[in-house]
C-alpha cells in the first residue's frame, strides 16, 4: 500500500521494550471498584443504582444521558457501597460522582443482552445501538463515546474505517499486546465496526516498531479481502487521527473539519475489540489492558483491569513504586495527564500509567528562547510554536490565536524538542482554555445582548404603539369638536 | 507521592537536547580550523584569539551583574564563548588587543545586551563587532600578515608575540600583505584584469595565506560545516542557498567578463564565504526560523556578499551581507510562515474536495 508523507514529528525515545514482550496478565479481582460516572467525553452518566443494591457483573450502573454519553457498568458482582464523591483521574484532584462497589468475590454475571448471531446481516442501527449500551468509548485515550463516531456513516459516505494501531506514545504497549495475542477479535470488532459505518474497506495502521504484531495482525486478516494491514514509519505523533488519515490516504482534513468527511472514520484497536466482545458475546466494557510502566515502578507489566480499580492497587500489583517518582502520567507521556497522587480509579481512556523518575522526564529550567526553529520544522500542524508563545506570555492571546494557537492539538513535539526546555505546551493550554472562556463568555454577553436589544426592541414597539395611538387619538379628538361643531 | 508533580502540563519526557550542548557542539566543529589557524599565525594569533573570548565572556558577565540579573547560568551556556570565538575568527590575527576588545564591547554589550540578551537582539553580534572594528580602523583590520607557522625560523617566539598583540611591536608597513580578495580589488584599480591578480585555486585552498583566521582554513571549515549538518545542528538551507548563489552570481558574471569579475569557485573559497555560510549566517538567533524563510535569507546572504565584494570599497562582504539580511530576518519571519495543516497559506480552512 502506498503512503504518504506527514508534516514534522519527532522520535523521541521509545522506552517501549520494557513491557513490550510481556504478555498480558490479569489482576486480581480488587474488593472495591470505583466507578466515575464521567470516563468519557460528554455528559456524565445517570445512575441506576442506589447505596446497598446488589449488582451482578455487567449489570448497568449508571446510563448514559443525553446524545453524547456513555453508560457504566458493574466490572463484577457485588454490593454498592455509595454513590459519592471520590477523587477524578485528572490533574485537578477534583472530586467526581463515582459508584463505588463492594466486590462478593463471585464475579457472577447478570444476563447479559443475547450475542447479535450474524452481524453482517444485522442492520447497523442495532449494532450501534449494541455498541452504545455496551458503554464502549475510544480507547486510545480520547475516550469519545464510540457509538456516536459509528454514527458518522449516516451522514458521510465512508470509505475506510481506519484501525489505529500506531501507539506512538514512548512507554504504551497495550495495543501492541492486543494486537499479538487478540488479532482475531480486533479484525472482527473492526469488521463489525466497518459494516455499522457502511464503510467498505477496513485498513489497519501499525507503527513499523511493532513487527510481531504487524505479523500477527496480517496473518489474521489473510484471506479478508476488505481487510488491508500496513506498517506506517515510526514518527510521533502518527498516531493523530487527522496524521494517521493524511499517510494513509495522502488527504489533509481541512480545519474544522471531520476526517469523516473525507470518508475516513478512526477507531483504536483495543476500541475494535471491545466491539467484537459486545457484538458476539452481549459483555459490555469492564476491563481495559493499561501498560504500567516507568523508571519508579518495580515491575512494568501489561495488565487487564477491571475498571474501576484504584491506580494504587495496580501499581502494587506491578512490584509497587521502587522510588518516588517525579511524575505520575495517565497515558502516554506525551500527551498524558499528569496525576495527583495513585488513589484515584483506572477509567475507560486510561492506556497508560507511568511513573517516571526525574531522569526520564528531564525536566530544566526553561532558558531564553534561542530561535533555533526546531519547534517550527517540527510542528506536525504547520504552527509557529516560538511566535505562539512570545504572545502568549506578553498576554496577547488575540495575536496568539491569528497564529492559530486553537489548531495546536498539544501533541507535545515542539515542548520535547525545545532546546531551551520552554514549556510551549503549558503556554498552548493555557491559551486554549482563556480563549475558550472568552469564547463562552463572549457567546454569553452576545445572547445577553441579544435578549436585552429584542426586549429594548419589543418595550420599543409597544412604546412607539402607544404613541401612534395617541398621536391617533390627538389627530381623531380635535376634529370631532370641530366637525360636531 | 507527595513527589509528584501536576504544576505542568505534558510532554513529561525531553529530548537530550539543550542551549550548552547545541553550542559546545558548534565549537567543536571550529575547532579543527582554529588548531590549524593558530598553528599557522603562531603566538600572536593564539593570544589574539583567547583575549578576545575572555574579554566576551567578561562583558557578559558584567553586563548581567550590572543589571543584577544570573550571569554564571549565562556563561554556562557558551553562547557567549561562540560570539567571541568566531569574532576572533574574523580578526586579523596579528591585531593588537584593543581591536579584539572594542570589537568584544560592540559583539556583546551593544549588539547582544542592548536588544534585550540572547534570543533577542537583531543582529548578529559577532558580525557587529567586527564591522565596527573595521570602519573603525581600517588599517588595522586590513593588515593581514602572511602566515608565520608555529615553531618556524620566522615565527614570533612567545615574548615577541606579547609584544605584538599587547605592545606596539606590529609594524604595519613591513609585515602586512593583503588577503586575497583584497588583492584582486586593488590590482583591479589598478588596471590589473582578474585574470592576472586571481590567485591559484591550490593555494587558496590549502589556506596557507594572509587573511583572518576564518578566511583561511576553507577545507576545515567546511569540514566542520558538515559536522553541524550531521549532527542536525544546522539545516542545509542557509550555506546552500547562499554559496549556490554566490557560486552561481561569480560564474555568470566572469563567463561575461573574465577581466573584470573573478569566477564561481574563486567565490566559494576566498574571503569567508564557508565561515560566513556554515557558521555566521546561519546563527539561530538572527535568523529565519522557517525553512523557506532561510532559503531567502541564504539567497540574501549570497547575492550581498557577492556584490559588496565585487563593487563596494570593502574586499569582504561576508559580515556587511549577513548584517543586512538580519535586518530582514522579522520580515521574512513574518511572510514565509509554514501553511498550517488543513489550511490554506491564507489561514482559510481547505476546500473539502480540493484537499486533494
Ligand atoms: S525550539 Fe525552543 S528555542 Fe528553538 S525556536 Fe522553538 S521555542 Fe525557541
Ligand atoms: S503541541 Fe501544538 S504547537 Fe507544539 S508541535 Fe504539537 S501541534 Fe505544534
Amino acid at each position: 500500500m502506498k503512503l504518504f508523507p506527514v508534516r514534522g514529528g519527532v522520535h523521541p525515545e521509545y522506552r517501549k521494550e520494557r513491557t513490550s514482550e510481556l504478555a498480558i496478565v490479569a489482576l486480581p479481582l480488587p474488593s472495591t471498584l470505583y466507578l466515575p460516572l464521567q470516563q468519557h467525553i460528554g455528559a456524565p452518566a445517570e445512575p441506576v443504582v442506589a447505596e446497598g443494591d446488589l449488582v451482578k457483573k455487567g449489570q448497568l450502573l449508571a446510563r448514559g444521558a443525553g446524545p453524547v454519553s456513555a453508560p457504566t457498568h458493574a466490572p463484577t458482582s457485588g454490593r454498592i457501597a455509595a454513590v459519592t464523591q471520590v477523587t477524578a483521574p485528572h490533574p485537578s484532584g477534583l472530586p467526581q460522582t463515582t459508584i463505588v462497589l463492594e466486590a462478593d468475590g463471585r464475579d457472577e454475571w447478570a444476563e447479559l443482552p443475547a450475542p447479535i448471531a450474524d452481524p453482517f446481516a444485522a442492520d447497523s442501527q442495532a449494532i450501534r445501538d449494541r455498541v452504545a449500551q455496551s458503554g464502549i468509548v475510544g480507547m486510545g485515550g480520547a475516550a469519545f463515546p464510540s457509538a456516536v463516531k459509528l454514527n458518522l456513516g449516516t451522514q458521510n459516505r465512508l470509505e475506510t474505517l481506519l484501525i489505529n494501531g500506531a501507539e506512538c506514545e514512548p512507554y504504551l504497549t497495550c495495543d501492541d499486546r492486543v494486537m499479538r495475542e487478540y488479532a482475531a477479535e480486533v479484525i472482527d470488532g473492526a469488521r463489525i465496526m466497518a459494516h455499522a459505518l457502511g464503510a467498505p474497506q477496513v485498513v489497519i495502521a501499525i507503527e513499523q516498531n511493532k513487527p510481531q504484531a504487524l505479523a500477527e495482525m496480517t496473518r489474521a486478516a489473510a484471506g479478508i479481502a476488505a481487510v488491508t494491514v500496513v506498517g506506517v514509519p515510526v514518527q510521533y505523533p502518527m498516531g493523530s487521527e487527522r496524521h494517521l488519515t493524511q499517510a494513509i490516504t495522502g488527504r489533509e482534513t481541512p480545519a474544522g473539519k471531520l476526517t469523516a468527511e473525507l470518508g475516513v472514520v478512526v477507531h483504536n484497536v483495543a476500541t475494535a475489540r471491545a466491539v467484537h466482545h459486545a457484538v458476539r458475546f452481549g459483555r459490555p466494557l469492564l476491563a481495559r489492558v493499561v501498560t504500567v510502566s516507568g523508571g519508579a515502578i518495580g515491575k512494568p507489566a501489561n495488565v487487564e483491569v477491571p475498571l474501576g480499580t484504584l491506580v494504587s492497587e495496580l501499581v502494587a500489583f506491578c512490584g509497587g513504586l521502587s522510588q518516588p517518582p517525579r511524575r505520575v502520567v495517565n497515558g502516554g507521556p506525551m500527551m498524558g495527564q499528569p496525576l495527583p497522587n495513585l488513589d484515584v480509579p483506572v477509567i475507560k481512556g486510561m492506556s497508560g500509567i507511568l511513573a517516571l523518575t526525574a531522569e526520564e522526564t528531564n525536566e530544566q529550567p526553561s532558558r531564553a528562547c534561542i530561535r533555533c526553529g526546531t519547534c517550527v520544522t517540527i510542528c506536525p500542524c504547520g504552527l509557529v510554536p516560538v511566535e505562539m508563545a512570545a504572545f502568549i506570555r506578553k498576554d496577547n492571546l488575540e495575536a496568539a490565536a491569528k497564529l492559530g494557537v486553537t489548531d495546536c492539538f498539544s501533541c507535545g513535539s515542539c515542548s520535547y524538542v525545545c532546546p531551551s526546555h520552554i514549556p510551549l505546551v503549558h503556554y498552548f493550554n493555557y491559551a486554549k482554555g482563556s480563549l475558550a472562556a472568552a469564547n463562552r463568555e463572549k457567546r454569553k454577553n452576545d445572547q445577553v445582548k441579544a435578549l436585552v436589544e429584542a426586549k429594548a426592541a419589543r418595550l420599543e414597539k409597544i412604546a412607539q404603539a402607544k404613541r401612534d395611538a395617541a398621536a391617533r387619538a390627538k389627530a381623531a379628538a380635535p376634529s370631532t369638536p370641530e366637525a360636531s361643531a | 507521592m507527595t513527589t509528584a508533580y501536576t504544576d505542568k502540563s505534558g510532554p513529561f519526557t525531553h529530548a537530550p537536547s539543550s542551549v550548552a550542548k547545541t553550542m559546545a557542539t558548534v565549537l567543536a566543529a571550529l575547532l579543527p580550523a582554529t588548531l590549524y589557524d593558530a598553528w599557522l599565525f603562531g603566538w600572536p594569533a593564539i593570544f589574539l584569539f583567547l583575549f578576545t573570548i575572555a574579554a566576551c565572556m567578561a562583558l557578559e558577565a558584567a553586563t548581567l551583574a550590572a543589571q543584577g540579573k544570573e550571569w554564571r547560568v549565562a556563561l554556562s551556556d557558551y553562547s557567549v564563548v561562540l560570539t567571541g570565538w568566531l569574532l576572533a575568527m574574523s580578526l586579523p590575527p596579528w591585531a593588537p588587543w584593543w581591536v579584539g576588545l572594542i570589537a568584544a564591547v560592540f559583539a556583546v554589550v551593544l549588539a547582544k545586551h542592548l536588544f534585550g540578551g540572547l534570543g533577542q537582539n537583531v543582529f548578529n553580534p559577532a558580525m557587529v563587532g567586527r564591522v565596527a572594528v573595521l570602519v573603525s580602523f581600517p588599517v588595522q583590520m586590513t593588515a593581514f600578515v602572511a602566515p608565520h607557522p608555529l615553531f618556524a625560523a620566522a615565527s614570533p617566539g612567545f615574548i615577541d608575540a606579547l609584544g605584538i598583540t599587547f605592545g606596539h611591536a606590529f609594524h604595519f608597513d613591513t609585515m602586512t600583505a593583503a588577503s586575497a580578495l583584497g588583492y584582486v580589488k586593488t590590482e583591479l584599480t589598478k588596471g590589473v584584469p582578474v585574470t592576472q591578480s586571481m590567485p591559484g585555486l591550490m593555494g587558496l585552498v590549502g589556506g596557507a595565506r594572509p587573511g583572518s583566521f576564518g578566511e583561511t582554513s576553507a577545507p576545515l571549515i567546511l569540514a566542520g560545516g558538515l559536522f553541524l549538518l550531521w549532527r542536525r545542528i544546522i539545516s542545509w538551507h542557509i550555506p546552500v542557498a547562499m554559496l549556490v548563489t554566490l557560486f552561481v552570481l561569480g560564474t555568470v558574471f566572469h563567463a561575461a567578463n573574465p577581466a573584470r569579475f573573478t569566477d564561481g569557485t574563486f567565490q566559494l573559497v576566498a574571503g569567508a564565504s564557508f565561515l560566513g555560510a556554515f557558521f555566521i549566517a546561519t546563527d539561530y538567533v538572527t535568523s529565519p526560523v522557517s525553512k523557506p524563510g532561510q532559503l531567502v535569507f541564504g539567497c540574501g546572504v549570497g547575492l550581498l556578499t557577492w556584490v559588496i565584494r565585487t563593487f563596494a570599497g570593502y574586499p569582504e562582504g561576508v559580515a556587511f551581507a549577513v548584517l543586512l539580511m538580519n535586518a530582514l530576518t522579522p520580515i521574512i519571519d513574518h511572510h514565509l510562515r509554514p501553511r498550517a495543516f488543513g489550511r490554506t497559506r491564507t489561514g482559510a480552512p481547505l476546500p473539502l474536495k480540493g484537499g486533494k
